[in-house]
């Protein structure tokens, strides 16, 4: 049987893992990546989720991608989870309905990457004409 | 639900929700007593006994964005489904212990799920709040906990791409040590 890995093989990761922050790292300051967040209630859960978030973490790694994922609760839209809300630095956060992984490979490839808007926009958080006055 | 394992991460979001800073799941496995089953610890808002008594109505929900609250009513469905049952233990101000018990050897018990996965995302998302995790079977046992990882990152943030992949199969290869 192979070895089972332990926390000695993390600290051994360490150095590989250091390296890779420094590679990106911005000051640490969050509002300069790309922020994805996954919603994790019930219904994001029961419909995949889980998958989702796995998939943002693994492929943003693996493109090269400076982004954070993390879990945010229910917005209340149900219907179309998994939902997903990206906000790319300086930009407005958008939300992005039915991601599977399939839909979370074109929002990497087209939006993250190239800022492109992709089908399935949750629209949210518009902006009237009186919210500038 | 699937899987125990998303079960546990749903109950999970409850207890984040609750602004606990000190969350403890364990599980517990034991074949011979024909058991299976987990048990959420938090330090958390708590819950008043009137609220508790509503918890696992469907039609209950602390949120403001929707009218309905499935998660504990789903878990309680399949653990009652499976010859167990849902306990939940909690008081104001001082955090809740929630317990699920599934009869081992029932066939609808859900299998068992990823559970290194879903402790891994959790934990990389919220390092702020210090997870452990037991899992016991009668003859081995496993731990873990973010304090334990916290110490072998060092300055490394926990959010470090690669650090949740790591956690995910460190867990489940020891789970399944344990378990064999």
């Amino acid at each position: 049987m192979s070895k089972i890995k332990s926390l000695d093989d993390l600290r051994k990761m360490k150095a590989d893992l250091k390296s890779k922050i420094s590679l990106r790292e911005k000051g640490d300051n969050v509002e300069q990546k790309v922020q994805v967040k996954v919603a994790m209630a019930t219904c994001g859960i029961a419909s995949g989720a889980k998958q989702t978030m796995e998939f943002f973490m693994d492929q943003l790694e693996k493109r090269n991608i400076d982004g954070v994922t993390t879990q945010t609760g229910c917005m209340g839209y149900c219907y179309a989870e998994p939902t997903v809300e990206v906000r790319l630095p300086g930009n407005d956060p958008v939300v992005f309905g039915n991601v599977t992984t399939q839909k979370a490979d074109e929002i990497i490839e087209r939006y993250i990457k190239n800022g492109e808007l992709v089908d399935g926009i949750i629209p949210v958080n518009y902006e009237t004409i009186d919210d500038n006055e | 639900m699937k899987d125990i394992a998303l079960h546990i991460l749903d109950i999970l979001q409850n207890s984040i929700g609750a602004e606990a800073d000190e969350i403890n799941v364990e599980v517990v496995e034991d074949p011979k007593k024909n058991v299976f089953m987990f048990r959420i610890t938090d330090n958390g808002h708590g819950m008043s006994a009137e609220t508790l008594e509503k918890v696992t109505d469907a039609y209950y929900t602390s949120r403001t964005t929707r009218k309905v609250g499935l998660g504990l009513a789903l878990l309680k469905q399949n653990t009652e489904a499976a010859g167990g049952r849902l306990n939940i233990d909690s008081e104001p101000g001082n955090g809740t212990i929630l317990t699920a018990t599934f009869a081992h050897d029932h066939v609808d018990r859900p299998p068992d799920g990823d559970l290194g996965g879903i402790m891994a995302i959790t934990l990389c998302a919220h390092p702020e709040i210090n997870f452990t995790f037991t899992y016991n079977t009668p003859l081995k046992s496993y731990a873990l906990s973010t304090a334990e990882i916290k110490k072998e990152l060092d300055d490394v943030p926990m959010t470090t791409p690669g650090v949740s992949k790591f956690v995910k199969e460190m867990m489940n290869e020891n789970i399944l040590n344990v378990k064999s």
